[in-house]
């Protein structure tokens, strides 16, 4: 397998980076870790006629705290970010994710910006960053814009990003001290997709739930913010009913694909199990 | 299209050279510096029979392009041995604990076992199993692996192994 | 200095011979990237070759349009069915007897289907111009089904054979058929199953599956047209055979025909054949006059080069309420998809799956077996097992337990009723095989007591209460497997590919100073034939085994074979390297004699040297005698110390085992979860117990993701689903159980050693083991027969049919 040919550009800025997107058009793409994109490149199903390689500007490197966000530059890896303290602190949901992504190698190269810029409805980290009502970063012609996680994905790999546009930057709002969280990922074999996942994180006080959100990943065209079963879980004590009204909640705004993973009534299905055990260990490391 | 200069350090040797940009990091070592102890086994960046150490992290080298890596510092299987020969751990742990058969896969697992050992000198039987689950085996059924791995760390970190090969 | 004698024992360890757990010498290359595979064949002026492959599954081909292909620069040929037409070439015959297409003529039969060979300078410039032909297609109805294929009113697959009803075995009963096969007594079978008081029937089907070697199928032809020699490195499983047919398809004389293989990444059965790749290359490089590489992607492994399996299987099993089988009675349907390319024994289209009645005394017996093509890829190789044994031994190792339930006994009572008995070897089968020798009921009890039997089943009762109390929402099951293999093909009377016998040889040569080097016709694809050959050689002739060379692979040199599959390798080529060293070592008696001044009928043999009898300090080592050989022999005996021996099987061999499986299911997501897996296996003499271990673990892992999840399927358009290693089943070392192994040893009574092979026996014990422990698992909610793949949603969907969900 042997990808079409390309031109290649490497920029070292993002002003760069995007006057070349602009310049080029339609027939240029941006390429981060390039482990979507190279593998679909061998197979010609991708044949973009210039590659504009993100790897040299230094500046979307990263992960820094500001304020009540998380900056996480675009290039930033998934064993960077399984790497860093910070992370670890604040939002060791993020960790979780990054190790059921992929496999070592791949996750020393997959960034945070490939993944969740990309559109591909079985990345874990879009659903995720839906959950955490992250935003992104876009750098253009005509300037920055944020646009969030939750209005970002319009279908399978279609997405708020315009072509001349880079994703520069994941912002996460800091969540309270003590939240419970947990990345359920039902997979069959290491380096798969998701059958289903779920990302879940719960604030508990007194031991009643007072917020919850609630992501799906690979159970739609798009990653998925399930807020009805994330509603069906505040106010209550995260019992059983509540548990499985959630559960119920997520299965019902799912519309999965059939494939050799399963059937759709099974993806269906599998979206309750996710959500039912993501909330249930999510509950036992919350602080109550 | 144009062709590319690229230069990277190879096994410690500097090499400059010029590739189409479509040039597959693989291709670039197999062909065109006769690397060819880096292996191709599944296209899709599945197998890690490409896997070789670039920059001090383990990649797969059929899914990066050549001038993805203009600029790096890459460690393949042949520049393992030391320069008189004598074999790397992984090298005779590999070998004592029988962790190959048709050896195909071997390059690939012994390049991560490599960079999994310098992060994570004492891996539990675990965090092996984990380490190399993005390189596929089809003859050993993995179990002969990390018992090479483990006999590797334990020379490396100078205590003895005990355990033999099954 | 110590010169006190070594002891025998010390001496005979020395050697590294039989028993000893030798450290691999492939490993020195290998672990240090310098082993020699296809792919690393470079040669001067080297061309590269790539298919356009058909999109279709059944398609009448109205054009191909190779100009713009042919004007890409770079670009040196494009060949298509037409060209090869006047060579006579579009068709090449196939081990079965049948022709299969090299390049699609008039209409294509499978999905990847060859089309057009594109040769250029490099394999970028390749992989562009395949997508430059241009082919017009006219749809034709698609049959993925092999029971349909059989329908009265189902398309005309085979055009080309379409009127020919009497096929290479035998009368067609449809166009769409390939064979009918038969073996047993039908009408006794069937009177005993009037008025059996028990009887089961299941369809066990097994599934289509690939061998996947991590290394694809590759080859690089030169033609030399000066000396009008032509050579073909390759991943062959069996050069010798390949050598001959290039020469039959080629008309070169096979004397000018070098095949070589070097080393091989794994072969599975998958390397066996002879595919349009080589003969393509081979023909370019003819047109040429240079070198051709090809090698295969993934996807085209997957998806053209070899299936395996793809057997529904109607099985049943008659006997009393006591538990006693009184016969057995199956039909199996083979689907081998466009051609009938599999790799069978030209006498036995169905292998031997007739291995069928396993490891049980089964008075009568019959079985059916049809083959039939349907619009999918060709092959229908020995995914490392012997000829179609695997699906055999599924077939009674689930009958057994389906009979154990019905009859409402443990399983593993059923079978201690109907095992062989040791005093019964050597024992006739009802379907005609003579099994050499076992002691079954010994090994299935040692198994017993490793595994703690009774505990298990104790523990599985108490979590089954669990489970109704709703306490759990795990089920335990417990898989239990007794299987006989057939392996070491095999005798010339039952045995042969395209009229060559399955004999297989060695030749060995000692140097003067006492090393050797030897070579057999087989080819190692990992099972480390240069280890274990030299240790074999190091026994019988006293010379170190780090002083023997072994060299497999270059049809030159070695000794005409028939190659590595079957785990034939030891049983045939193994005995052949025991003969030729007795050979070997018959002369250096007689030289040790004339040395000794003593008649050959008072020295005895002993480790590394010959002695007089009575007089230990009076000996000739094996080194003295090599030297001797070329310098001080008995009158009229030649110089030099050489054998050849090609050996003809009396018997295939029967190597045996017992496994166990205990796994738990999560009902609620479907997943498996192995828990313990054991596995004792009976090869006869130990060669190399370092080795046997490694082959058992390896090929349990592929019994495991076979039973677990492997399938190459198709949709109803004959789309192949799942042609990469993105979608298709290989466990990474996460998923993959841990291996427990034991043995007990039983030596084969005709093998000179007493060896009968080993390397397949984990896949056809393993697969039913795992699909048993499955089965257990729901058998007591009265799920019925299972089918394999058992993944997560396949057993999730059974939990939901159950209305454990509710």
């Amino acid at each position: 397998m042997i990808p079409a040919k390309f031109e290649y550009h490497r920029p070292t800025s993002v002003q760069d980076a995007v006057a070349l997107l602009a310049q080029l058009g339609e027939e240029a793409h941006p390429l981060a870790g390039g482990h979507s994109l190279i593998p679909v490149m061998k197979t010609r199903l991708a044949a973009p006629e210039h590659l504009v390689d993100l790897a040299g500007i230094s500046s979307l490197k990263g992960i820094r705290r500001e304020q009540d966000h998380i900056a996480i530059g675009a290039m930033a890896t998934q064993s960077e970010m399984i790497a860093s303290p910070l992370l670890a602190e604040i939002l060791p949901i993020i960790r979780e994710t990054s190790l059921l992504i992929g496999d070592p190698q791949i996750r020393y190269v997959g960034t945070i910006g490939g993944n969740v810029a990309n559109g591909d409805p079985g990345n874990d980290m879009p659903a995720l960053m839906m959950c955490l009502d992250a935003e992104y970063q876009l750098a253009g012609r005509n300037g920055e814009r944020r646009v969030r996680a939750r209005a970002f994905y319009f279908g399978a790999y279609d997405t708020a990003r315009q072509n001349d546009e880079i994703l520069t930057e994941v912002r996460i709002p800091i969540p309270a001290k003590g939240h419970g969280y947990a990345y359920e990922k039902l997979k069959r074999k290491v380096g798969d997709y998701a059958v289903a996942a779920a990302a879940v994180m719960l604030t508990i006080t007194n031991g009643t739930c007072r917020a919850a959100s609630i992501g799906l990943t690979n159970v739609a065209d798009t990653p998925l913010w399930a807020e009805a079963a994330a509603q069906a879980l505040v106010g209550t004590r995260i019992d059983r009913t509540a548990i499985a009204n959630a559960a119920n909640a997520a299965e019902a705004i799912t519309n999965p694909a059939s494939d050799g993973h399963g059937p759709a009534e099974y993806r269906r299905k599998m979206t309750g199990v996710t959500v039912r055990r993501a909330i249930e260990r999510a509950k036992l490391r919350a602080e109550v | 299209m144009p062709k590319v200069q690229v230069k990277m350090t190879i096994n410690g040797r500097e090499v400059e050279a010029l590739v189409e940009p479509r040039t597959l990091l693989v291709h670039f070592l197999r062909e065109q510096l006769g690397l060819t102890g880096t292996h191709i086994g599944c296209d899709t960046s599945h197998c890690g029979a490409c896997t070789v150490d670039l920059n001090d992290m383990s990649v797969k080298s059929c899914a990066l392009f050549a001038v993805q890596a203009n600029g790096a510092t890459i460690l393949t299987i042949e520049g393992m041995a030391a320069p008189d020969g004598t074999l790397h751990a992984l090298q005779e742990g590999f070998r004592q604990m029988h962790g190959l058969q048709c050896g195909y896969c071997t390059p690939g697992m012994i390049m991560r076992a490599h960079r999994l050992l310098k992060e994570n000198p004492n891996p539990s039987e675990d965090e092996i199993r984990s380490g190399i689950s993005g390189n596929l085996c089809r003859c050993t059924g993995y179990q002969n692996i990390v018992k090479s791995i483990q006999y590797a760390a334990a020379k490396i970190n100078g205590v003895p192994y005990q355990e033999a090969a099954e | 200095m110590n010169d006190i004698a070594p002891t025998q024992a010390e001496r005979a360890e020395k050697l590294q011979g039989l028993g000893c757990k030798r450290k691999r010498v492939e490993d020195i290359r290998f672990t240090q990237g310098r082993g020699n595979y296809v792919d690393d064949v470079k040669l001067p002026g080297m061309l590269f070759g790539d298919f356009a492959r058909s999109s279709h599954a059944h398609a009448r081909i109205k054009s191909i349009d190779t100009s713009k292909a042919l004007a890409l620069p770079g670009v040196k040929a494009v060949l298509t069915a037409a060209d090869l037409k006047p060579l006579k070439l579009h068709y090449m015959p196939t081990l079965a007897g049948d022709v299969a297409a090299v390049l699609a003529d008039e209409k294509v039969l499978f999905q990847n289907q060859e089309i057009a060979f594109v040769v250029a300078e490099d394999r970028y410039i390749a992989a562009d111009a395949i997508e430059l032909v241009e082919v017009e297609y006219e749809a034709l109805p698609v049959v993925v089904d092999p029971f349909q294929a059989m329908a009265p009113d189902a398309p005309i697959l085979r055009d080309d054979i379409k009127d020919k009803m009497n096929g290479a075995h035998g009368p067609r009963k449809h166009y769409n058929h390939i064979f009918n096969w038969q073996v047993g007594d039908k009408q006794a079978t069937d009177e005993v199953f009037k008025t059996a008081e028990v009887t089961t029937k299941d369809l066990f089907v097994y599934q289509r599956t690939h061998p996947a070697p991590l290394e694809t199928c590759q080859c690089v032809a030169s033609m030399d047209k000066v000396k009008g020699e032509l050579t073909v490195w390759g991943t062959f499983q069996a050069p010798h055979v390949v050598r001959t047919v290039v020469s039959i398809l080629s008309g070169i004389a096979e004397h000018k025909v070098h095949v070589i293989a070097p080393d091989i990444g794994g072969g599975f059965g998958n390397k066996v054949g002879v595919y349009p790749g080589y003969v393509c290359a081979i023909v370019a490089s003819i047109v040429l006059g240079v070198p051709v590489k090809w090698v295969e992607d993934r996807m085209e492994n997957l998806s053209t080069t070899s299936f395996a399996r793809d057997y529904h299987m109607a099985t049943e099993l008659a006997a009393t309420k006591e538990g006693k089988i009184l016969a057995m009675r199956v039909h199996m349907l083979a689907d081998h998809g466009a051609f009938d390319a599999c790799a069978n024994p030209s006498k036995l289209p169905a292998g031997f799956v007739n291995i069928c009645t396993g490891s049980y005394d089964i008075p009568v017996a019959h079985l059916e077996v049809d083959g039939v093509y349907t619009n999918k890829a060709t092959g229908g190789v020995a995914y490392r097992c012997s000829l179609r044994v695997t699906e055999g031994i599924y077939a009674i190792e689930r009958a057994i337990e389906v009979l154990a339930k019905k009859l409402g006994m443990d399983s593993v009572d059923l079978r201690m009723k109907n095992l062989i008995k040791a005093e019964q070897f050597p024992y006739r089968s009802a379907l005609g095989w003579e099994y050499d020798s076992g002691n079954y009921h010994v090994a299935l009890q040692k198994a017993l007591d490793a595994v703690g039997y009774p505990a298990l089943r104790a523990e599985q009762k108490a979590r089954r209460e669990a489970f109704r109390r709703g306490e759990t929402r795990e089920l335990m099951g417990i898989g239990v497997c007794f299987f006989t293999e057939i392996v070491g093909a095999g005798p010339s009377r039952h045995c042969d590919i395209l009229g060559v016998g399955m004999f297989d040889s060695a030749e060995i040569r000692v140097h003067p100073t006492g090393s050797i080097v030897a070579r057999m016709g087989t080819k190692s694809q990992g099972q480390a034939h240069e280890t274990t050959y030299a240790q074999i050689i190091a026994t019988e002739l006293g010379i170190p085994a780090d002083d023997i060379t072994i060299e497999e692979g270059d049809t030159d040199t070695a000794p005409y074979g028939l190659g590595t599959y079957g785990s034939r390798s030891t049983p045939v080529a193994g005995a052949a390297t025991a003969m030729a060293a007795r050979k070997i070592r018959a002369k250096a008696q007689m030289i040790a004699a004339h040395l000794l001044e003593v008649s050959e009928y008072d020295l005895e043999w002993d480790v590394d040297r010959f002695t007089v009898k009575g007089l230990p300090e009076k000996f000739k080592t094996m080194k003295e005698i090599a030297w001797a050989a070329h310098n001080n022999l008995p009158p009229g005996l030649e110089p030099g110390l050489e054998a050849v021996n090609y050996y003809d099987p009396p018997n295939m061999t029967y190597p045996f085992g017992a496994y166990f499986c205990v796994m738990d299911i999560d009902i609620d997501t479907g997943v498996a979860k192995t828990r313990r897996f054991y596995a004792l296996d009976d090869c006869g003499t130990r060669i190399n117990p370092m080795i046997i271990e490694g082959q058992v673990h390896g090929g349990l892992t592929e019994a495991f993701a076979i039973a677990m999840g492997q399938e190459i399927s198709y949709d109803a358009q004959g789309n192949v689903m799942g042609a990469s290693f993105m979608d298709f089943f290989l466990p990474t070392a996460v998923e993959t159980p841990k291996w427990e192994t034991d043995f007990t040893v039983t030596p084969s009574p005709h093998h000179p050693i007493g060896a009968k092979g080993v390397g397949e026996s984990p896949n056809v014990g393993g697969v039913p083991c795992f699909s048993n422990a499955v089965n257990d698992a729901f058998a007591f909610l009265d799920a019925g027969h299972i089918q394999m793949p058992h993944d997560g949603w396949r057993l999730w969907t059974v939990a939901e049919r159950l209305g454990l969900h509710a």
